[in-house]
């Protein structure tokens, strides 16, 4: 069995901010992923963040992560496990993990969960055809492994992931033959969606997929516009050639081990779904568990590294670690959270938020 | 332009289970996931629910009339991924 100070689950975004400042107070933190390498979801991002310099806009995903898993690997207060799992939370406050074929067991004092989120699907006829994929799957195939999923794809969701997704295509050289979306609204922001719109990719706001198309494959999709109820408006089906359909319907929060370890849960569809209660210092309501990132509510990166440095800060406090500028980093960085959720982008998080407060 | 017995919605792809067999079930008054998922395997493949369980909640929210924050979840039980039986059986690495 490891004991250690602080273990933290998910090396992404908000795992790899947590580990940085928990290891900067002095706390010994091991930090677990299940892939061979650190970062989640930020590799694949190649396009530039938004936001103030504090949260790192104008940079790019892929280049945030090398930034901070080159600090987390040179840092010796953290061991890295990589290619790890973790099974499973136990009542005693052990985690189990399965690393390279064989079981470790993990007692922290203290544990973030930052797990991240996992894609929704939708139901259509035929949507198990080869061809149809989710956005984060089609975002590995071109950005990670330079791998076209096919020659043309029909979005399915016009959320920053949809529409940023339907412009790494393009770049890739993929067509796209449009971007579908339930909603009266292009939820992406609008300088994602002008550049989509200006390659000529036409988005069909209040439609969704009837069904898809193909024997054995995809080979196009059927859709069709909605009524402000969401009902299909029979008449307005349209044909799409497509060889691909790629599903950007939204996250949900992992939350298994938070489950596991008792944690207060809440359903919060503002959020994405079940979300951990936790207050302000991201402690759920089982003492000694923080979350951070997705895994508390589905947001944007930015504030999973915001996030992530709060828990991180939260955590080695409460073990007695402390710092000259502790007290000034915490309140920068709910500042920074603050600012992140502001105005109108961020009203549906608020919304949210107030919901799962302990 | 969507006709054809053929074309099937899978809402469980792990255990490829269709939507209407889930209906089916709703329909003879199983609105339950626990015993769905008992009487149908959805949710007990190698993603553990993870894709299904949200949209079958859906589903029973509406055949129900009740809130989705008011339909009982299952068990997270461990291991929340699948693990070679090898492995487990092998037991805590060498410490």
């Amino acid at each position: 069995m490891i004991h250690t100070e602080i273990a933290i689950v998910g090396g992404g975004p908000a795992g790899l901010a947590a580990a940085i400042k928990a290891a900067r107070l002095g706390a010994g933190v091991v930090l677990i992923d299940r892939n061979d390498y650190l970062g989640g979801q930020l590799i694949k991002q190649t396009h530039r963040f938004f936001g103030s310099k504090q949260q790192r806009a104008s940079e790019r995903g892929i280049d945030i992560a090398r930034e901070l898993s080159d600090e987390v690997m040179a840092n010796e207060k953290i061991v890295v496990m990589a290619e790890a799992t973790v099974l499973g939370y136990y009542e005693d406050g052990v985690l189990a993990v399965e690393q390279q074929g064989k079981i470790t067991t993990i007692k922290p004092q203290r544990l973030i969960v930052a797990t991240g989120g996992a894609e929704k699907s939708l139901l259509f006829p035929n949507n198990d055809l080869p061809g149809v994929y989710g956005a984060g799957a089609v975002q590995t195939l071109v950005n990670v492994f330079g791998v076209k999923p096919g020659n043309r794809v029909l979005m399915v969701g016009a959320g920053n992931i949809g529409v940023i997704v339907s412009y790494q295509l393009l770049q890739a050289g993929v067509e796209v033959a449009g971007i579908i979306e339930a909603g009266p609204k292009i939820g992406a922001y609008w300088v994602h969606a002008a550049k989509v719109v200006r390659a000529g990719v036409p988005i069909f706001t209040r439609h969704t997929i009837k069904c898809a198309h193909g024997e054995r494959e995809v080979t196009g999709a059927t859709i069709v516009q909605l009524d402000d109820n969401w009902q299909q408006i029979p008449g307005t089906e349209r044909l799409i050639d497509a060889d691909v359909i790629c599903l950007s319907v939204g996250l949900t929060p992992l939350t298994e081990i938070l489950w596991q370890a008792g944690c207060k849960m809440t359903f919060v569809p503002e959020l994405g779904g079940n979300v951990p209660l936790r207050s302000e210092g991201l402690e759920t309501s089982v003492p000694g568990i923080y979350v951070a990132g997705d895994v508390a509510g589905i947001e944007e990166a930015s504030a999973a590294m915001m996030e992530g440095a709060l828990a991180g800060l939260n955590s080695a406090s409460s073990l007695g670690y402390t710092g000259p500028d502790l007290n000034e980093d915490r309140a920068n960085v709910l500042e920074q959270l603050e600012a992140l959720r502001s105005g109108h982008v961020g009203e549906k998080i608020r919304k949210g938020l107030a919901q799962a407060a302990l | 332009m969507c006709q054809g017995s053929e074309s099937l919605t899978v809402i469980c792809r792990c255990e490829d289970i269709t939507l209407d067999e889930v209906r089916a079930y709703i329909d003879k008054g199983i609105t339950d996931l626990e015993q769905l998922k008992r009487l149908l395997r959805v949710g007990m493949g190698p993603c553990q629910g993870r894709t299904c369980t949200p949209l079958i909640v859906n589903e029973l929210a509406r055949a129900t009339g009740k809130a989705v924050k008011d339909i009982p979840l299952t068990a997270f039980r461990q291991p929340t991924s699948p693990v070679k039986l090898g492995i487990l059986a092998g037991g805590e690495g060498d410490d």
